[in-house]
């Protein structure tokens, strides 16, 4: 119970400053633009996993296994499907030129 | 804005399809009226009937409420056979009108016919091909499992209701309005408001999400029952095939309806907010909504083809007598197939401009599939082979299939060669190829497993001469009235087609014509044969439940099954679990002691909040903002009023499942063991005497 109460806690504040320091890139422009824009993405990519870990509790240990295999299999499909997006639509633009 | 305004939107008078049939009497007009006529009286026929009969209350009570997986699942099957009825007259009239319309106009109108095939293509995908198969899905396989009920019964409900109400609106169509004349995929820019500014792409657009919406909860569904309700020592390679592809099939759900969604409400976006995604103007690019839409449609395919991988995998082994031939290739190739689907999708748009490497990439990928599904052929040959295999109804539709899907899969893989399909996309070539693998995969696996599993559902068995009749019907039509598409396409016909110009074509546009009819006279004779079962069911009832001595968990109970399915939940030790029991003496055996088994209560809240999405979608469309408000503030506010509810599951006593179940064991120790060769007697009571 209570370790749970740490975990979600914990969860919350590292969400809410991850998001934060994003807004905050952008909005005093602390970084070039290209720059910016990768450290978001990285900033994001954080926050997915603390929202696994904390909210989820998707973990290593055995008795979550099937989440984690679910989750890796979700992440397959999409990357899939946004990377052959991105192939597809950024060929196109390309001949279109 | 005047108060009719506000309130009717876009409804006029002149929407009604029977003032347009009385203002412009041509016969395109007339077969217009007369077919809204039709749904018209239906509806009213039905509803007076069941007034009539006083049958309200019994229908409210005992099925539209229900929450029970079985109910539910012959619920979605009922409505898809209504929908399935009118597709198949659009088709055979876009036939009429192909075979008539060789240097003249024909019956139909092109805007007309455009609409035909535009609504055929939407009711066969959406409220057909996968209302059927989620309805087989819902009776079989949580009785295959070991459970007693799908993981969220209220939400099967609603996602019944939904697809229920897109339906509905499908239907309304027919009355009021013109539906869309942009096909099944109802590309932009075509559908946009700056060239279809009426109702038609805004109907296709909000149908189509009513039934994606509930696809996907139905996947959902599906894919937690099969993880988290499994009978205990039911390990993953125990599963029974047809659990197997439901489990593939809902992860496909799972992740191809969101793309779906995602383009219809953009184009919706772009219709009523005025944005730009996929107009030709200020930046939209109408190659995101074909790439998003395909992004579904190809793994939709495969949500329309799997289950009935699923049905031959059962009936093939159960009527061969046989355990199933290379289990794990087959459960293999059904994964590999699940996700190959999501690898292919370009091969849809082939000649929409990339380049020749992303184009190769695609079409190698395409033929990749042919690799697991010719295994999978070849496990069910192997099944067969030795086997003592029965000619049942089941078995003669599953063998069509194997013949018939092959040669689909041939001209797949010459529709994958991207050189070749610059020849013949978009003609009737493709119309030929993908009914090749529609009917056999889809309709002729409903069927298969329809005859299968409909004594285990209702207690009695169905008439195998009426069967063998729709067999004819259905094998021989299917070749007639596709084989020339073939042909017409190769030699350059264009698809949805109005008017032809060559008279060489004369012949093979009547053969596809009597193809046609011919399957339209396989889905009367399925009609006759229910009528005909129905009459006959004192001769044919199989109370034990095991009519064809099978293999699966399904048939350890009664049939028509009890409520809660499983007296007692099972204990699996391996696979074919039922086969071994019966051979080992364990079958029918009452158990040590029985307990309370909890039921979920009838609600009426799915009803009601299908009921209300629908209101809200049709306000939408008539841009009945009122309507529209007031359907979603209902629906949503139903679904929070059910949240606190608590009071929602019903305990059935031990006593009484005690009672039920030594009666049904009395009633087996009565029967008369049969041998396979007599089971379509009217000894075969349910009860098989297996020879091991
Ligand atoms: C049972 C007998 C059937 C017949 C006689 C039939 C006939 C036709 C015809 C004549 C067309 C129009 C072809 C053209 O473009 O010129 C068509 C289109 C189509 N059919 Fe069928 N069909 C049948 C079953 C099915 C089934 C079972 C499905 C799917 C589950 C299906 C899905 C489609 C689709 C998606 C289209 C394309 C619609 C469009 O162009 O947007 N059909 N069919
Ligand atoms: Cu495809």
């Amino acid at each position: 119970m209570r370790r749970d109460f740490i975990t979600y806690c914990f969860g919350y504040l590292a969400a809410l400053s991850l998001t934060g320091i994003a807004f905050a890139c952008v909005f005093y422009r602390l970084l070039p633009p290209v720059q910016t824009f990768a450290l978001v993405l990285v900033l994001a990519l954080i926050q997915v996993i603390v929202h696994m870990r904390c909210f989820l509790h998707i973990s290593l240990k055995r008795s979550a296994r099937a989440d984690l295999q679910l989750i890796l299999f979700s992440a397959m499909i999409i990357l899939l499907m946004v990377g052959g997006t991105l192939v597809v639509l950024f060929n196109l633009s390309a001949r279109m030129m | 804005m005047t108060f009719w305004h506000i309130l009717l939107g876009r409804l006029t008078w002149d929407s009604l399809v029977f003032v347009e049939a009385w203002r412009n009497p041509t016969i395109s007009e007339i077969i217009g009226g007369l077919a809204g006529g039709v749904a018209v009286l239906g509806a009213a026929l039905l509803f007076g009937l069941i007034t009539i009969l006083g049958r309200w209350r019994y229908l409210w009570t005992v099925w539209l409420t229900s929450l029970d997986h079985k109910k539910i699942g012959i619920m979605y099957m009922v409505f898809a056979v209504i929908m399935l009825c009118r597709a198949l007259i659009e088709a055979v009239l876009m036939r009429t009108q192909q075979a008539i319309a060789i240097n003249n106009p024909g019956l139909v109108a092109p805007d007309h016919f455009a609409q035909l095939f535009s609504t055929h293509g939407t009711i066969m995908v959406f409220f057909v091909g996968m209302p059927l198969l989620t309805g087989l899905m819902n009776f079989v396989m949580p009785l295959q499992i070991g459970s007693r009920d799908v993981a969220f019964p209220y939400m099967n409900s609603i996602s019944l209701w939904l697809t229920v109400g897109g339906g509905i609106m499908m239907m309304a169509s027919l009355v009021v309005g013109k539906f869309s004349t942009g096909g099944w995929s109802g590309y932009p820019p075509y559908t946009e408001l700056a060239f279809n500014g009426g109702v038609g792409p805004d109907y296709w657009i909000w149908a189509v999400s009513l039934s994606s919406l509930g696809a996907m909860m139905t996947g959902i569904n599906f894919a937690v029952t099969v993880y988290k309700f499994r009978s205990p020592g039911m390990r993953w390679m125990r599963l029974p095939l047809f659990t197997w592809t439901t489990l593939c099939t809902a992860i496909l759900m799972i992740f191809a309806m969101p793309p779906l969604t995602v383009a219809t409400l953009l184009l919706a976006a772009d219709r009523y907010l005025g944005m730009h995604f996929f107009t030709n103007d200020l930046g939209g690019n109408v190659m995101n909504f074909v790439n998003l839409f395909w992004l579904f449609g190809h793994p939709e395919v495969y949500i329309l083809i799997l289950p009935a991988f699923g049905v031959y995998s059962e009936v093939v082994s159960a009527f061969s007598s046989k355990e199933l031939y290379g289990y794990t290739s087959l459960v293999i190739a059904t994964m590999v197939i699940a996700i190959l689907s999501f690898t292919v999708w370009l091969h849809h748009f082939f000649t929409m401009g990339q380049s020749a490497g992303v184009n190769s990439f695609f079409g190698i990928a395409t033929m990749l599939i042919g690799i697991p599904t010719g295994v999978k052929i070849y496990d069910w040959i192997w099944t067969m082979f030795w086997g003592e295999v029965r000619f049942s109804t089941s078995m003669l539709f599953s063998i069509a299939f194997m013949i018939t899907f092959v040669i689909g899969g041939m001209t797949g893989i010459i529709l994958a060669t991207p050189p070749l399909d610059y020849l013949v996309h978009n003609t009737l070539f493709l119309v030929a190829h993908f009914h090749n693998m529609l009917i056999p995969g889809t309709l002729y696996g409903v069927i298969a497993g329809y005859y299968y599993w409909f004594p285990k559902a209702f207690g009695f068995r169905l008439s195998e001469k009426w069967g063998r009749i729709a067999f004819v019907c259905w094998v021989p039509g299917f070749y007639l009235a596709f084989m020339p598409l073939y042909v017409m396409g190769a030699s350059g016909v264009a698809r949805r087609t109005q008017e032809l110009f060559d008279p060489a074509l004369r012949p093979w546009v009547i053969a596809a014509e009597i193809g046609a009819l011919l399957l339209l006279a396989g889905l009367a004779s399925l009609f006759i044969q229910l009528y005909v079962s129905i009459r006959q069911r004192h001769t044919t009832r199989v109370p034990v439940g095991d009519p064809w001595d099978a293999r699966g968990l399904e048939w350890s109970m009664s049939a028509p099954p009890p409520e809660y399915n499983f007296a007692v939940i099972p204990q699996v030790s391996r696979r074919d679990p039922f086969h071994w029991q019966k051979i080992n003496n364990g079958a029918y055996k009452p158990a040590d002691h029985y307990r309370d088994i909890e039921v979920p209560k009838n609600s009426m809240c799915g009803v009601l909040i299908g009921l209300g999405m629908t209101a809200c979608f049709t306000g939408l469309v008539w841009h009945m903002w009122w309507l529209a408000v007031c359907g979603f503030t209902f629906s949503l506010g139903t679904a929070i009023a059910r949240s606190f509810m608590r009071d929602v599951r019903r305990t059935i006593p031990a006593a009484e499942v005690e009672a039920q179940h030594r009666r049904w064991l009395e009633t087996t120790a009565a029967a008369l063991p049969i041998p396979r060769h007599l089971e379509m007697t009217p000894e075969n009571e349910g009860l098989a005497k297996w020879q091991g």
